[in-house]
């Protein structure tokens, strides 16, 4: 009946994970409590979790990346304090259970962090910079957040009900393989990955469509906003790199249920095959994660500059470029695999040359806050503390980038101070400045300046104080992944990241205190203006939040820095302009199709895990039957009249010309 | 804290042991030269542009009436000539210094030198390591012992799951897969205890998968050669199968015997992959 599932698979003879389970719970029950008591929940449902709207669904992945971020932190602190106390001893956790916790760490970071957080902003802002009035394809991104969210909720089930990998947070074969993991936890790391990969694809292609076929008049592509262009480069890198990491966990699917031998050590089975495709798609992977990023500080240092971005189209070829040789570096990940001088090299100095757009790239930051009116906002913080920590990350990168240095310093810590030096320095740093650079726009009120300046420097010290350890520890030989240890001279390193994974602590904590400071101050903080930043782009030019339809009237665009070019154009004419003429706007219909079908793909990813193929069955069958109603729909678009439209345009335009 | 990180430092310099940068071989010492000069390249336009990150952004503070203001120059020609030609200058020299060090520290080519090189055979078993030496017929388990000047070559493979073969102290490290033979070519240059581990993790006993690498000078290797001839089991497909299941923190042995091709055997799979964890079954941790 329940296949594989039983009792036993609850460790409850475990108190770290039920604890923390518990709380989980507890924590969800509690909100849901105060929710249905509240009476919001029909607001919840019909205004956010069927909604269609780009924005909201924005906002909703953005959600979604914080809690898991602090998920993910706190598997970081665990592991911090038992590399700390585990010296000549086994520290707290034992090895099947910190196997886990490095695992999910990685998976939840990349997938379910750094993922939703980089598709949230560009789902929020893309199609205002671009004046549009949604993205592409607005059912079909619901969808796609929401098997995001499945894939996260698998990943955080498996706490309670069975185990996560114990493989890293790529699950290399043959250790993957059902011979050497016999458990569901590799289970549980692929249907959530093959779950959420489909999310990601069509949100790839969704925002591609997007940024090339939506625009306002006169938007072409060489006056789109950076933001825009690094937005395509990343969604055209998920469009061709995650179908490779779908095929690729297939596989390894198809070796763990049915038999195969893709990777197994029998029967002809190829572990390199694996890593070859894995990181065919995994080096993409990185770019997809920070060119989003490099757009969020392109769009930050030009606003808090208040002059356009430097080298404008310097920046777009580098953008592209980096696009493309994204592709040709793979190798680079494992020169110790003994491929041989040629194919080392060549892939060393392939690796090397992304280094030129991405150096190009830190200049023309520079040079956009040369002879600029530079503003210490919490946004602008953020850019500044990344440009000085990425720029020593893609200095170590390069240096692994050299097959004899890389030999001796493969998998080392030096390996994960260089990749958290990109991914919290970049990714990390880049989201935390769109999220305070755009909070505003997506709420219509600010943040709190002191609380964000706060959290700042403690992420920034912290980040410092936590992985520059790491790096001494690479070159000392310590490698990733281990339980314990008896070196001593590694010891006070490992304490030393330990304190500093407590200073990011603090700040995390001042993250969350900002949010429910500024919640609660709101009225104060309160920005009527629609463009708190004084900024440069469309988004600036619509309220905060912006009404549904985004623009009453699609502007017309003239040039580079739209909005910008708008107001200059106001002040010039020194007159308001008149009042537009109104139309009826055709808005999509909120549906609940896509929170239905990831109803049923989590059911369906549960019990293909357990192996309870009637469940799979039901669920399959249910998925396919949201889709043919969703598809035999006979309405798919509301009209807003054009009165309303005016109604609520006005109130934008004329607190505008008060401010 | 701050207290606390004071007390700390003295005892960390005291006791540092920056293996990688202490090298006691050939590979390991033009491994180092690479890593420091590459390192200097890179820094010499990372701290400036690192400076100039700052120094600009303080300079053009919104708040410094002594900055000029030029709202609108977001072009230069001349600017952007130099912006690409910086990174794509350093880069050309970086290569230059990848692609011959590739070649030269090719881990599978063997070293410059006139002496016959020592033939090792390694396997990783879960979770320890096996060394047989071929040409002399023995074999140990977590313990390599090696001769001080002499180039050792490694032919390397696995038993089971992924691993990765490291004696920082001594250079390259290189993955040791199952039905594969990778290579590797090492020498001690200075008699010492080296520490060796996996740099691959491959399971739960993956931390206490580090070894013991003794270099000794020539009589004492042959010593130790004719001492282990003379004790303890020999290794041969029984006994092999035995010590290919699981085990952890496995003490230091050695075989006085070992049978011939075995290594070809682990390769070939004539001896098949080892079986991993007991339990087949389920959730049970």
């Amino acid at each position: 009946m329940f296949g594989k599932l039983s009792w036993a698979a609850v460790p409850l003879d475990q108190p770290i994970p039920m604890i923390a389970s518990g709380l989980v719970v507890f924590a969800i029950v509690g909100i849901f409590a105060f929710v249905t008591l509240k009476g919001w929940l029909p607001y919840l449902w019909r205004d956010w979790i069927t909604s269609v709207d780009h924005k909201r669904i924005g906002v909703m992945y953005v959600l979604l990346a914080m809690v898991m971020l602090l998920r993910g932190f706190t598997d970081a602190i665990m592991m911090r304090s038992q590399q700390a106390l585990a010296y000549k001893g086994p520290g707290f956790l034992p090895p099947e259970h910190y196997d886990q916790i490095f695992s999910a760490h990685g998976t939840l970071m990349i997938f379910f962090v750094g993922m939703p957080f980089v598709i949230g902003l560009m789902n929020l802002i893309v199609p205002l910079q671009l004046g549009a009035r949604d993205v592409a394809f607005p059912t079909l991104n619901s969808a796609s957040f929401w098997l995001t969210a499945t894939g996260a909720l698998l990943v955080n089930i498996s706490l309670v009900v069975g185990e996560f990998a114990r493989t890293g947070w790529l699950p290399y074969p043959p250790l993957s393989e059902i011979t050497y993991s016999p458990g569901v936890g590799v289970d549980y790391y692929l249907w959530a990955l093959q779950i959420a990969g489909v999310g990601s694809l069509l949100s790839g292609v969704n925002l591609v469509t997007t940024v090339l076929k939506i625009h306002a008049p006169g938007m072409t592509y060489m006056r789109m906003p950076m933001f825009c262009w690094t937005t395509l480069a990343s969604n055209l890198l998920i469009v061709a790199a995650f179908p490779i990491l779908t095929a690729t966990l297939a596989m390894l699917l198809l070796d763990r249920y049915l038999g195969f031998h893709f990777f197994t050590n029998a029967a002809g089975g190829n572990v390199m095959m694996f890593m070859n495709l894995i990181w065919a798609w995994g080096h993409p992977e990185v770019y997809i994660l920070i060119l989003p990023a490099f757009g969020v500080f392109s769009e930050i240092v030009s606003t808090f500059s208040g002059k356009p971005l430097f080298g404008y189209r310097s920046m777009v070829l580098a953008t592209m470029a980096i696009c493309i040789l994204a592709f040709m570096v793979w190798l680079h990940h494992f020169f110790t695999m003994g491929a041989g001088a040629d194919v080392n090299a060549v892939f060393g100095i392939a690796t090397m040359i992304i280094a030129v757009p991405t150096g190009v790239k830190v200049f023309n930051w520079i040079f956009t806050m040369y002879g600029g009116q530079v503003v210490f906002a919490t946004p602008m913080l953020w850019s500044i503390g990344f440009m000085v920590t990425f720029v020593i990350g893609g200095m170590t990168g390069v240096l692994l980038a050299v097959p004899p240095a890389d030999f001796v310093l493969h998998n080392s810590l030096f390996l994960v101070a260089h990749f958290h030096n990109v991914i919290i320095g970049g990714v990390v740093f880049g989201g935390f400045a769109g999220y305070s650079y755009w909070f505003p726009k997506a709420f219509g009120f600010r943040l709190h300046e002191g609380l964000g300046k706060a959290a700042f420097w403690c992420w920034l010290v912290g980040f410092y104080l936590a992985f520059m350890p790491l790096y001494v520890l690479g070159f000392m030989g310590m490698t990733r992944r281990m339980q314990h240890y008896d070196v001593p001279a590694w010891h006070p390193w490992l304490l030393l990241a330990a304190a500093g994974a407590v200073v990011i602590l603090v700040g995390v904590v001042f993250q969350v205190a900002q949010l429910a400071v500024s919640i609660r101050r709101r009225a104060e903080l309160r920005d009527t203006t629609g463009d708190p930043w004084n900024g440069r782009s469309l988004e600036w030019s619509t309220a905060s939040p912006p009404p549904p339809f985004n623009f009453g009237v699609l502007p017309h665009i003239e040039g580079g820095d739209a909005y910008w070019e708008i107001k200059q154009r106001a002040c010039r004419q020194a007159t308001p302009d008149d009042e537009p003429a109104y139309q009826d706007i055709e808005m999509p219909r909120n549906s609940p199709t896509g929170v239905i079908c990831a109803f049923f793909a989590t059911f369906a990813g549960f019990a293909l895990v357990w192996h309870i193929w009637w469940m799979v069955a039901a669920a399959a069958l249910g998925a396919f039957a949201t889709f043919v109603v969703f598809a035999w729909r006979d309405r798919a678009e509301d009209v807003i009249p054009a009165a309303e439209v005016a109604r609520i345009d006005r109130a934008n335009r004329s607190a505008r010309a008060s401010a | 804290m701050a207290r606390g990180v004071a007390r700390l430092a003295p005892i960390a310099l005291a006791a540092c042991q920056p293996a990688v940068l202490d090298p006691q071989g050939v590979v390991g010492i033009a491994e180092r030269t690479i890593l420091i000069d590459s390192l200097a390249i890179m820094l010499a336009i990372v701290v400036p542009t690192i400076c100039a990150t700052l120094g600009v952004a303080w300079w053009y503070r919104a708040t410094n009436p002594r900055a000029r203001h030029l709202p609108d120059w977001a072009y230069s020609g001349q600017l952007e000539l130099i912006v690409w030609a910086i990174p794509v200058l350093t880069i050309m020299l970086l290569g230059g210094v990848a692609w011959v060090g590739s070649h030269d520290l090719d881990p599978a080519k063997p070293l410059a030198t006139r002496d016959k090189a020592l033939n090792v055979q390694v396997v990783s078993l879960d979770w320890k390591w096996l060394f047989i030496y071929p040409d002399e017929g023995v074999a140990s388990v977590n313990q390599l012992v090696i001769p001080v000047g002499v180039p050792v070559h490694f032919s390397l493979t696995s038993a089971s799951v992924m691993n990765a073969f490291f004696i920082p102290q001594l250079g390259s490290m290189i993955y040791t897969m199952n039905g594969m033979a990778t290579q590797l070519n090492l020498a001690a240059g200075a008699v010492g205890t080296y520490r060796g581990l996996s740099s691959h993790y491959s399971g739960d006993g993956f931390s206490d998968m580090h070894f013991e690498v003794r270099a000794l000078p020539a009589d004492g290797f042959a010593d130790w050669i004719a001492a282990t001839r003379k004790a303890g089991p020999a290794l041969n497909p029984q006994s092999y199968e035995a010590l290919s299941k699981p085990s952890t923190a496995v003490a230091p042995l050695t075989y006085r015997g070992v049978a011939p091709d075995l290594f070809t055997q682990i390769v070939t799979q004539v001896l098949p992959p080892a079986p991993g964890p007991p339990s087949a079954t389920g959730a049970d941790n």
